[in-house]
C-alpha cells in the first residue's frame, strides 16, 4: 500500500505566469524552420538501390548537365518531420475545431467519407493517360449530370481548377461565342459589390470593366443595367445571391435585357449554397456559372486550396466548352481530349493539362450521393435559416446596411454601430479570435463601410449558433461600453499577436536565406 | 506660388517653371502605411488627369493622376527605400515627381488649400 | 441526415425567433415562376454504406498504377510517397483550415508556405518562388502573361517540344487575351533551332527541359540570346524529381521557372489536384502572380509569417491585378513540402539517380528489340521509342498483357503522322527488375 500522498489541487497563484526557457507554453510549441532544424545529409526516406549503382557515371546520358552545386535542401528523419508538422498544425484554426463564419466562403463541414473515397486506389492511383480507367470517366460523367440537373443548364466544363479559373473559362466561352457571331465587344458590366476575381478575369481577357452601382437595398437595378447596355457590352457578371447576402430578385428582367442586347449573363456561383434545390440558375437566364466545389460541395479548403471550379453552360455557350469534355453513349462514358470528331462542338481551347481536379470530383460526388436531392435542398434551407437566426440575434446591436429584411445564407453588417466607440471592424474581428472564433469576412463587399459578412453554413448546430450569437453580443456591448483594451490589443491569446504587415510589405523577406558566417572581430 | 489641389487628392506646387507633385495628407491617411510607389520614368510625358504613378499600402492600391500636363524631369528616388516618408510628410518630403509644365494655366483650374479643405468637409 | 445537426424542433424554434412561419418565407425573393416545387430529379440521400458501395464499384473499374508494371509519364509521374505524408496532410488543422488571411491563427499554414517557397526557389535555382499555382500548365500560361507585363511586348516563342497540353493552355490564354504565340515545329529527335526565332518583338521564350520527349536542354545559349534582345527565358519542367540530378534552370540563366510539382507528395489522381511551381528573379517579384508568404514580427517581437505584397492580387487590385487567381494548391503544396523535407538533399539526389539509372537500364533493354529505336541521346527518367507499329495500338496490346507501357505521342496530338509510331516511356524508382522483365517480354510479343 502506498502511504505517500502528494498535493492534488492547484495552489492559488498570485504572481503572473512565469516565462519559460523554450518560449513554449505547454502544448503550444514554438517551432523553427526546417532550414534551421534539418540537415542536407539527413533523410527520412530509404531506397533500395540497384546493385551497380554507386559507381555509375551518367555524364553522357545527361549531356554534361549533371547538377553539381549544392542545393541547400534540409532533410529530416521521419520522427523529426512528424513532430515539425504536427507542431505547425497546432497553430492553425480549422473548421474541424470551430465555426468559421466567413461570408462568401461557405466553410461547411468536410465529410471524412469524401477523404476515404478519394483515397481508393482506383481513384487516387490512376494516371490520366493510362489505359483501363472507365470508372473515372463514368464518375466524371455522373458528376456532370448532377451539376446540370441542379443548375438547370445543359452543358458543363469540368476542367477549371478553381472558381477564378472557372470564371476565366466562362468568360472565354462568351468571347468565343461572340467571335463565332462575327462580333467583338469590349465592355463587361460588373456590380460594385462583385468579388475581385470578376473584374480581374474580365481585364485579363482584354475587356474594359464598367461598374454598375447597387440600389439602396443592395441589389442590382435592371434600370441601371439597361442604362449601361450597348452593342459594345459582351456580358454582365452577376453573383446571385449577391455578395451582400441578398437574392437578386430582378435577375430574370436583367437577364432578359442583357440577352436582348446580344450579350451574355455570367453568374459567379460562389453563393450557390443558398439556393440548391430551391431555384435553378438556368431558369433565371444565366449563360455560364462556375461552381466552387470547395464551397457548395464540401471539398476541404486545405489552407487555401486545392479547389475546383466547373462551369455550367447554357445552350448558347455549351458548344464552345473547352477540351476535354465528357460524353456518354451506349458504350459508356468517354473523355474527349482532341480536336477530331467534334461534331457540333467548337471548343475555344484548353484550360489546363489533363481533365481537371479528379480528386475533388470524387469528394464532391461522394457528398452529392450522401445528401441526395432531399439532403441538398435541406442543406440550403438550413444554411439560410442559420444566417437569419444570427441576424435576428444580433440586429438590435449591430447595424444592417440594407435595413431589417431577410437575408439568404449570409448576413451583412456594416460598422455604423461602432461609430464613436474607438473600435473598428478589424479590432472587433481580432477580439473574436480570443473568443475562439475565426473572424467573419471583413471589409468585403466594398460597397458597405467596414463590412462584416457572416455565413454560418448548415453545418452549425443551434447550440453552436447560440454561443456564437451570445459571444458577439458580449463583444458588441463591450465595444459600445468603450472597453477598447479588449479590442485594440487583440488577439491576446493566439499563437501570435498582431503581425507587422507594413514591415512585411516594405522589406519583403520571401524565403529563408542561409545566414552569413559571423566574422571573428579582430582584437 | 501656393499649392494647388485636385479632387483626386493630389497636390502640385510650382517653383519657377518646375512643379512638384504628391498626394495629400488626407490621401495618405486613407491608404494607411504606404509600402510601395511606382513612379513614372524621367522623360515621360503626362497629361492633366492622366495616369502618372501608383501608390500602394498593405491593403489598398491607388492610381495617382497628374494634376497638370508636362514632362517628368525628376522623381523622388528616396521613396524606394522609405515609402513611409509619404505618411510622415505627404506634402513635403513625401513628394512623388517633378514636372516641367507645358500649360501652366491649367493650375488655375485646381483648388486652393481653402477650397480643398471645404471639399474634404463635403465628403464627410 | 448525418451532416445536418438541426432537428425539426430546432428549426421550429429558430423560425419563431426570426419571426416567420415557414422556411419558404426566407426565400420569398425568388420569383414565383422559377421557384422549384419539386425536388431535383436526382437520387435521394444515401447512407455511408451505400455511398461506399457505389463509389467502390466505380473505383474497381480502374486499374491502379501500383497494381501493374507501370511506365506511364507524359506530365505526371508514379513515385513512392512516404506513408507519413498522407497522414500529416489529413490532420484537421491542415485539411480543414482556410486561406491564411488571419495570420495570428494560421501560422501553421504560413510557416509551411514560407518553407515551401524556399524549397521551390532552391530546387529551381531561383531567387524567389510563390505559394503555388494550380498546376504546371496554368503556371506556364501565367509566366507568359508575366513576361508580357515585364517586357511590355506581346509575342511568346514556344518551343516545339513543350507538353502538348501546356502548349494548348498557353495558346488558349494567349488567343483569348489577344497576345501572339509563335510555336516552333516539334522535334522528337531533339530540339530544333530555337535561337533563330528570337527577335526584338519576343517577350519570352518558353522551353521545357526535360522536354515532352524526354530530351535535356542546355538553356545557357537560349538565355543569352533572349537577354540580348530584351526578352525573358521561361523554363518549364513536368518532372520535378529531375531537379535532383540535372542542372537547374536558374543556374542556366532562366528568368522565370515554372513546372509541375506533383511528383513530390501528390498522388496521380487522374490528373488533379496537382501543384504548380512558380519561381522568378527577385527584381520581377511585383509582377508575379499568386500568393506570397513573407516573414515579419508580431507585436511582441516574435518571428511570424503573413501573406504579403497582396496589392498584386485580385482582392485589392481587381481589374489591375497580375492575375485573377485566388485559390492556390494549398494542401498539395504541403504534401510536396513534407515529402521534400523527408527526402532532404541527400535523399533527393539518391532518388533522382535511381530514376535515371532505371531509365538508362530500361532504354537499353527495350532498344535492343529489333525494330525499336531509342530517339534520345539525353534524358532524365523519360525517353521516346520509335516503334515499327502504331504506338497507340501497342499501348492497348501491352495493357491487355498487364503492362502499362507508356504514352503514345499521338494520344495527345493526332497530327502529324510521324508521331503515331512514337511511344514515350517513363521509369521511376517504383519499377523493379521483374517489372522491366515483364515489359520486355510483353513488348517483344506485341511486336513479333
Amino acid at each position: 500500500m502506498n502511504q505517500q500522498g502528494r498535493p492534488t489541487k492547484p495552489v492559488e497563484v498570485l504572481a503572473p505566469s512565469p516565462s519559460t526557457f523554450t518560449g513554449n507554453r505547454a502544448l503550444r510549441i514554438e517551432e523553427a524552420l526546417i532550414f534551421e532544424i534539418g540537415r542536407p545529409e539527413v533523410t527520412g526516406v530509404d531506397f533500395d538501390e540497384p546493385t551497380d549503382f554507386a559507381a555509375r557515371d551518367f555524364d553522357s546520358s545527361l549531356g554534361g548537365l549533371e547538377r553539381k552545386a549544392p542545393i541547400g535542401l534540409p532533410g529530416l528523419a521521419e520522427p523529426e518531420a512528424v513532430r515539425h508538422y504536427v507542431r505547425l498544425s497546432r497553430m492553425n484554426y480549422s473548421i474541424d475545431a470551430g465555426l468559421f463564419p466567413l461570408g462568401s466562403c461557405t466553410m461547411k463541414h468536410n465529410p471524412r467519407l469524401n477523404e476515404k473515397m478519394a483515397r481508393l486506389p482506383g481513384f487516387a492511383d490512376i494516371h490520366p493517360l493510362q489505359p483501363q480507367t472507365e470508372g473515372a470517366a463514368e464518375l466524371i460523367y455522373r458528376l456532370s449530370q448532377w451539376l446540370c440537373e441542379l443548375t438547370g443548364m445543359p452543358g458543363v466544363a469540368l476542367s477549371p481548377k478553381a472558381g477564378a479559373h472557372g470564371e476565366l473559362c466562362g468568360m472565354m466561352a462568351i468571347k468565343a461565342a461572340l467571335a463565332a457571331r462575327g462580333e467583338k465587344r469590349s465592355v463587361v458590366l460588373v456590380p460594385e459589390s462583385a468579388h475581385g476575381t470578376n473584374p480581374a478575369t474580365a481585364a485579363l481577357l482584354g475587356f474594359r470593366v464598367e461598374e454598375v452601382p447597387a440600389r439602396a437595398d443592395g441589389t442590382v437595378d435592371p434600370v441601371e443595367v439597361k442604362k449601361h447596355l450597348s452593342p459594345d457590352v459582351a456580358a454582365v457578371m452577376l453573383t446571385n445571391p449577391n455578395t451582400c447576402g441578398l437574392f437578386e430578385r430582378d435577375v430574370v428582367a436583367i437577364a432578359a435585357a442583357v440577352h436582348a442586347a446580344g450579350a451574355y449573363v455570367y453568374a459567379d456561383g460562389a453563393n450557390f449554397n443558398a439556393i440548391v434545390g430551391k431555384v435553378r440558375p438556368g431558369d433565371l437566364g444565366v449563360d455560364a456559372m462556375h461552381i466552387n466545389l470547395h464551397k457548395t460541395f464540401s471539398t476541404p479548403h486545405g489552407g487555401g486550396g486545392p479547389g475546383a471550379g466547373p462551369v455550367v453552360l447554357s445552350a448558347a455557350l455549351a458548344p464552345f466548352a473547352p477540351l476535354p469534355f465528357v460524353t456518354c453513349d451506349k458504350e459508356g462514358a468517354r473523355l474527349v481530349s482532341q480536336d477530331e470528331n467534334l461534331g457540333e462542338r467548337k471548343p475555344f481551347g484548353r484550360m489546363c493539362a489533363f481533365y481537371g481536379q479528379m480528386g475533388m470530383f470524387v469528394r464532391a460526388f461522394a457528398y452529392m450521393l450522401s445528401h441526395g436531392a432531399d439532403g441538398m435542398r435541406q442543406a440550403s434551407e438550413d444554411a439560410v435559416l442559420n444566417a437569419n437566426y444570427i441576424r435576428a440575434g444580433l440586429q438590435d446591436l449591430m447595424s444592417l446596411p440594407f435595413g431589417d429584411r431577410p437575408c439568404m445564407h449570409e448576413v451583412l453588417f456594416d460598422d455604423h454601430w461602432l461609430e464613436g466607440t474607438g473600435v473598428s471592424t478589424l479590432d472587433f474581428a481580432k477580439a473574436m479570435i480570443d473568443e475562439g472564433y475565426h473572424p467573419m469576412t471583413m471589409y468585403f463587399p466594398l460597397v458597405v463601410h467596414g463590412a462584416m459578412l457572416i455565413e454560418p453554413t448548415e453545418s452549425e448546430s443551434k447550440a453552436s449558433l447560440d454561443l456564437f450569437i451570445a459571444t458577439l453580443r458580449d463583444l458588441a456591448l463591450a465595444a459600445k461600453r468603450g472597453d477598447t483594451a479588449r479590442f485594440s490589443g487583440a488577439p491576446y491569446y493566439a499563437p501570435r499577436r498582431r503581425l507587422d504587415e507594413t514591415r512585411a510589405a516594405r522589406q519583403p523577406v520571401l524565403r529563408w536565406v542561409k545566414p552569413e558566417p559571423v566574422q571573428e572581430a579582430a582584437e | 506660388m501656393s499649392t494647388r489641389y485636385t479632387k483626386d487628392h493630389e497636390w502640385i506646387r510650382l517653383d519657377g517653371d518646375v512643379a512638384t507633385v504628391g498626394i495629400t495628407e488626407h490621401a495618405q491617411e486613407q491608404l494607411g502605411d504606404i509600402v510601395y510607389v511606382e513612379l513614372p520614368e524621367i522623360g515621360k510625358k503626362v497629361t492633366k488627369g492622366g495616369d502618372a504613378a501608383v501608390v500602394e499600402s498593405v491593403k489598398a492600391a491607388s492610381d495617382v493622376y497628374s494634376p497638370a500636363s508636362g514632362e517628368v524631369v525628376a522623381v523622388n528616388d528616396a521613396l524606394g527605400a522609405s515609402p513611409g516618408a509619404i505618411n510622415e510628410e505627404a506634402e513635403g518630403k513625401g513628394w512623388f515627381f517633378r514636372l516641367k509644365l507645358s500649360s501652366p494655366d491649367e493650375l488655375n483650374e485646381l483648388m486652393s488649400a481653402e477650397q480643398y479643405k471645404e471639399f474634404l468637409a463635403s465628403l464627410e | 441526415m448525418r451532416y445536418l445537426p438541426l432537428t425539426r424542433q430546432d428549426r421550429g424554434e429558430m423560425l419563431a425567433r426570426i419571426g416567420v412561419a415557414a422556411i419558404d418565407a426566407l426565400f420569398a425573393d425568388i420569383p414565383p415562376d422559377q421557384r422549384l416545387t419539386r425536388l431535383p430529379d436526382l437520387p435521394l440521400s444515401k447512407s455511408e454504406i451505400e455511398v461506399e458501395r457505389e463509389l467502390g464499384r466505380l473505383a474497381a473499374k480502374n486499374v491502379p498504377a501500383g497494381a501493374v508494371p507501370f511506365f506511364v509519364g507524359g506530365g505526371a509521374y508514379k513515385h513512392h510517397i512516404p506513408a507519413s505524408v498522407d497522414h500529416l496532410i489529413q490532420r484537421s488543422e491542415f485539411l480543414t483550415s482556410y486561406t491564411p488571411y488571419q495570420p495570428e491563427i494560421a501560422q501553421g499554414t504560413l510557416h509551411h508556405l514560407f518553407e515551401f517557397q524556399t524549397q521551390v526557389a532552391m530546387l529551381t535555382g531561383m531567387e524567389v518562388a510563390n505559394a503555388s499555382m494550380y498546376d504546371g500548365s496554368t503556371a506556364t500560361a501565367e509566366a507568359v502573361l508575366m513576361a508580357h507585363r515585364v517586357t511590355r511586348r506581346k509575342k511568346a516563342v514556344l518551343s516545339g517540344n513543350l507538353h502538348p497540353h501546356y502548349r494548348e493552355t498557353v495558346e488558349t490564354v494567349s488567343r483569348l487575351s489577344e497576345h501572339v504565340t509563335a510555336v516552333l515545329p516539334r522535334a522528337p529527335q531533339g530540339e530544333g533551332d530555337i535561337l533563330a526565332a528570337i527577335d526584338g518583338e519576343t517577350s519570352c521564350v518558353v522551353v521545357q527541359t526535360p522536354d515532352y520527349y524526354g530530351h535535356l536542354h542546355d538553356l545557357r545559349p537560349i538565355a543569352e540570346r533572349a537577354h540580348a534582345v530584351g526578352a525573358l527565358l521561361i523554363a518549364v519542367f513536368t518532372e520535378a524529381v529531375s531537379l535532383g540530378l540535372v542542372t537547374s534552370p536558374g543556374e542556366m540563366g532562366a528568368d522565370i521557372v515554372v513546372g509541375e510539382g506533383q511528383s513530390f507528395g501528390n498522388a496521380l489522381s487522374f490528373g488533379g489536384p496537382y501543384v504548380g511551381l512558380f519561381a522568378s528573379r527577385l527584381k520581377y517579384v511585383r509582377q508575379m502572380p499568386g500568393r506570397l508568404a513573407g516573414e515579419t514580427v508580431d507585436a511582441e517581437g516574435k518571428r511570424g509569417f503573413v501573406l504579403t505584397l497582396s496589392t498584386r492580387e485580385q482582392h485589392i487590385r481587381r481589374e489591375k491585378a497580375t492575375s485573377n487567381i485566388c485559390t492556390n494548391s494549398g494542401l498539395c503544396t504541403l504534401a510536396f513540402s513534407i515529402h521534400l523535407s523527408l527526402l532532404g538533399e541527400a535523399g533527393l539526389r539518391r532518388l533522382a539517380r535511381i530514376n535515371h539509372a532505371n531509365a538508362v537500364k530500361l532504354a537499353a533493354m527495350l532498344g535492343a528489340i529489333k525494330g525499336v529505336e531509342v530517339l534520345n541521346r539525353t534524358f532524365f527518367n523519360e525517353f521516346t521509342l520509335r516503334l515499327p507499329k502504331e504506338a497507340a495500338t501497342v499501348v492497348d496490346q501491352l495493357a491487355r498483357r498487364g503492362v502499362h507501357g507508356g504514352v503514345a505521342a499521338s494520344a495527345l496530338e493526332a497530327e502529324p503522322q510521324e508521331l503515331r509510331h512514337l511511344l514515350i516511356v517513363a521509369a521511376t524508382e517504383v519499377n523493379t527488375d521483374a517489372d522491366r522483365a515483364s515489359y520486355l517480354k510483353a513488348l517483344q510479343e506485341v511486336l513479333a
